[in-house]
């Protein structure tokens, strides 16, 4: 009998938790007047004017009076570069805050991002669940959720190139407090993956986790799939299995 | 292996907040004592001091400063130096400012003399080099000096003036660079024209537009692909400044009077717009860092330093594209382009070194040996080597050591990438070509204004605005404003002779003086009735 509790109630939980995925709010996500789809987004031509409405997933950085984000609405992400955005407003924007964005299309090293921006807090919650993106790693689909919280399983750390797991900065020439480089690899092909320093500095578990990460270590991660040159995650968790 | 470079964070406001709190700190505080040349160095004394270093995230030049501290160490190995890396100048110069609050500068740092400008507005912050230079037994050439030191005469003395201003040096020297334009020279002839000895603005601006021809499938036909910006800048602020000196046109007074808002910047900024409109130029700030366009094919002409030399061209050994990415092209290194190829102008630019005060004199001088052995050929060549610098000593220019590396350019992708030797030889060629604009307090924030007027214009036009005369105007001021330059630009916190007291100053003064007397005389007076008693 108490096996069947026991199940029952593991059951009830994983249904609990899948319901709590984050999708507060967000099931219409019905667009205000005059602002975007995620799909009209995608659509419009850099250097246009964009408006949106869109959830804050995590915060970047402050820096005098402009702020940089991760968001993201149920369609698909949008990252903030430099908004502009007083302190006190920095504060106010916790995950899942909803926010109407109007700045510039713009893209800086196939970043696609909104630059020149203001916006204004609304009603409305949203936090993202990871989506996981391990089969989609080194296919054309992949960009198509770029800036998303997105999940990679069963990756293999190899060497960063300096005979360790990971480096401070790209060459190994930073220090503690840089941001972390590390290589992971699945079906054969290796990819760059980092710590971002000003998302996740060194008082914080991911960037303490990579740090103690071996060559050789399977690892699940979730982060946001920022772009550089080609994919260059920006990871806020690492789990060695 | 892909390498990344971050995108920097431009910090402007906080440079002037700093600035502002640095003034205000300053002011009416007595700060330290000048720095006053011991008799000798004390080598029975342990001392301990602190060198804040930039590298160009090259781990070969983080190598080499931490060899100089190890070599400078068993020289004086009663002097122990603490390295600390930047990869920016503007990180250094928050936190300098910052340090000067509470007395925890650095002793040695590599810096801009537009920096130390703003440094000087402290009190004795900065050590003026002048008795260091000229002592007979620790200056240049020293006798006493556990190395062979240079003589000042054996640095370049154009690079050595840089450092000079308010009649004193204050800095030294590290490593010298300039801007070159690497061009896809392929692609030029391509396109039907053959490439300059000295490029001239008219002919990028031809050629850029030139190249925007499109096939029937949309792509571009000089290159076959969707993607092209064939002019891409990385320093807006040195693109105008260097427009400007090369026609003679006005930027600031050595004094730093602001006289950058003027109708020849107009001039240039509605022709940079015509370009930024077509899209056959762009910027690094808009668009990314050039190399990573040149190398992929999606650029012709490509401006930045020749301290960046190594990443540009098919086979430079430092890339952030991947290798599918990869165009192989011809590629020529030329001076930035000029309006008059027959005088030729060009910015002086790369690392100078300062000298922090501190209490104990004796610092202050072993900061000073250290910053000498920076001079060494030991240094100067293995750090010119790392990019496309040059020494700034002759002795290290006229090696063979260094003559020999500069001949053998070509030999591999690696110590003697070809683009890099070519880089490093543009400016050795040019060096009387070279100049440098007026350092003053403010000179850093009317450079970034600078670069702003072009970045401001070019998203503009991008944006389908109109730049016309009310842009302008506009831009002028809100740059203007933006930069502080409105509110008496340099002079503005400067230090300056504020003539006599008004006159109600004056009476405010003498009514405290008075005041002070007679309460004083009161309690003298109290105190003689109390003996009395």
């Amino acid at each position: 009998m108490k096996k069947y509790v026991a199940l029952i109630l593991a059951f009830s939980l994983t249904l609990a938790l899948a319901g709590c995925g984050g999708k507060d709010d967000a099931g219409s996500d019905v667009k205000s007047e005059g602002v975007m789809t995620h799909a009209e987004y995608m659509a419009a031509a850099v250097d246009s004017q964009v408006v949106v409405e869109t959830y804050v997933q995590a915060k970047q950085s402050w820096w005098e009076d402009k702020a940089t984000i991760y968001t993201q609405d149920k369609d698909g992400a949008y990252f903030i570069y430099e908004m502009a955005c007083s302190e006190e407003d920095y504060a106010k924007l916790t995950p899942g805050t909803k926010i109407k964005v109007t700045g510039y299309k713009s893209e800086w090293s196939g970043e696609v991002e909104i630059i020149d921006a203001t916006f204004e807090i609304e009603d409305g919650n949203y936090v993202a669940s990871a989506l996981d993106v391990t089969n989609m790693l080194g296919t054309d689909d992949l960009i198509s959720h770029q800036n998303e919280f997105v999940s990679f399983k069963g990756m293999t750390v190899e060497d960063a190139g300096n005979g360790s797991a990971f480096m401070y900065k790209w060459d190994n020439s930073g220090t503690d407090g840089d941001d972390l480089y590390f290589n992971v690899s699945y079906n054969g092909q290796t990819y760059t993956f980092t710590v971002e320093s000003y998302l996740c500095d060194n008082t914080t578990d991911v960037y303490a986790a990579v740090k103690n990460l071996q060559i050789g270590d399977v690892v699940d991660m979730e982060g946001f799939l920022y772009w550089y040159e080609g994919v260059n995650p920006h990871i806020t968790s690492v789990t060695v299995k | 292996m892909i390498k990344r470079k971050k995108k920097v964070r431009f910090s402007m406001l906080a440079l002037f907040l700093l600035s502002a709190a640095l003034l205000a700190g300053c002011h009416g505080s007595r700060g330290l004592d000048a720095f006053s040349m011991p008799e000798e160095f004390d080598e029975s004394r342990e001392l301990e001091i602190t060198f804040w270093a930039k590298n160009d995230t090259n781990k070969t030049q983080t190598d080499i400063y931490e060899r100089a501290i190890a070599d400078f160490e068993r020289l004086y190995p009663n002097i122990k130096v603490n390295l600390r890396l930047y990869t920016n100048y503007g990180d250094i110069y928050n936190d300098v400012i910052t340090n000067i609050a509470t007395n925890t500068t650095p002793n040695v740092c590599i810096t801009y003399p537009d920096h130390i400008a703003t440094y000087l507005t402290g009190t004795n912050v900065v050590v003026p080099l002048d008795e260091l230079f000229a002592d007979e037994r620790y200056g240049f050439g020293g006798s006493e000096v556990h190395f062979d030191s240079v003589g000042q005469e054996e640095v370049v003395s154009r690079f050595l003036e840089e450092g000079a201003f308010d009649g004193h040096y204050y800095a030294i020297p590290f490593m010298r660079s300039t801007e070159a334009c690497y061009v896809n020279k392929t692609y030029v002839e391509a396109l039907g024209y053959t490439l300059p000895d000295v490029l001239t603005w008219d002919f990028i601006w031809e050629v850029s537009e030139a190249a925007l021809k499109t096939g029937a499938d949309g792509n571009y036909l000089v290159n076959g692909q969707n993607v092209l910006i064939p002019f891409i800048y990385k320093s807006t602020d040195n693109m105008m400044i260097q427009m400007l000196y090369q026609r003679n046109a006005d930027y600031s007074t050595p004094e730093g009077e602001i006289l950058l808002f003027n109708d020849t910047t107009k001039e240039l900024l509605y022709t940079i717009a015509e370009h930024g409109k077509s899209r056959a130029f762009s910027t690094f700030k808009i668009s990314s860092y050039p190399a990573n366009f040149l190398n992929a094919g999606q650029c012709i002409f490509a401006v930045d330093s020749t301290a960046g030399a190594t990443w540009m061209g098919t086979d430079a050994p430092l890339r952030d594209i991947s290798e599918d990415k990869l165009v192989r092209f011809e590629t020529a290194v030329l001076p930035v382009p000029q309006f008059d190829p027959d005088v030729p102008r060009m910015i002086s630019q790369g690392p100078s070194v300062c000298l922090f005060n501190k209490e104990d004199p004796q610092e202050v001088l072993a900061s000073w040996l250290f910053a000498q052995y920076l001079l060494t050929n030991d240094v100067q060549i293995a750090y010119a080597e790392t990019e496309g610098y040059i020494p700034v000593t002759l002795r290290a220019q006229n090696s063979a050591e260094y003559t020999d590396y500069l001949a053998r350019g070509g030999e591999d992708h690696a110590l003697h990438y070809e683009i890099k030797i070519q880089a490093a030889k543009l400016l050795i060629d040019n060096t009387d070509n070279t100049f440098v604009t007026p350092v003053f307090n403010g000179s850093a924030s009317l450079r970034d204004a600078a670069g702003q007027l072009i970045e401001t214009t070019v998203k503009a036009v991008r944006r389908g605005q109109t730049v016309d005369e009310a842009f302008m105007e506009a831009l002028y001021a809100d740059t203007s404003s933006l930069y502080r330059l409105d509110q008496g630009g340099a002079s503005a916190s400067e230090k300056k002779d504020l003539g006599p007291l008004p006159p109600t100053a004056v009476i405010l003064l003498v009514s405290l003086a008075v005041v002070w007397v007679l309460i004083i005389l009161y309690v003298v007076l109290q105190a003689k009735k109390t003996k009395s008693y």
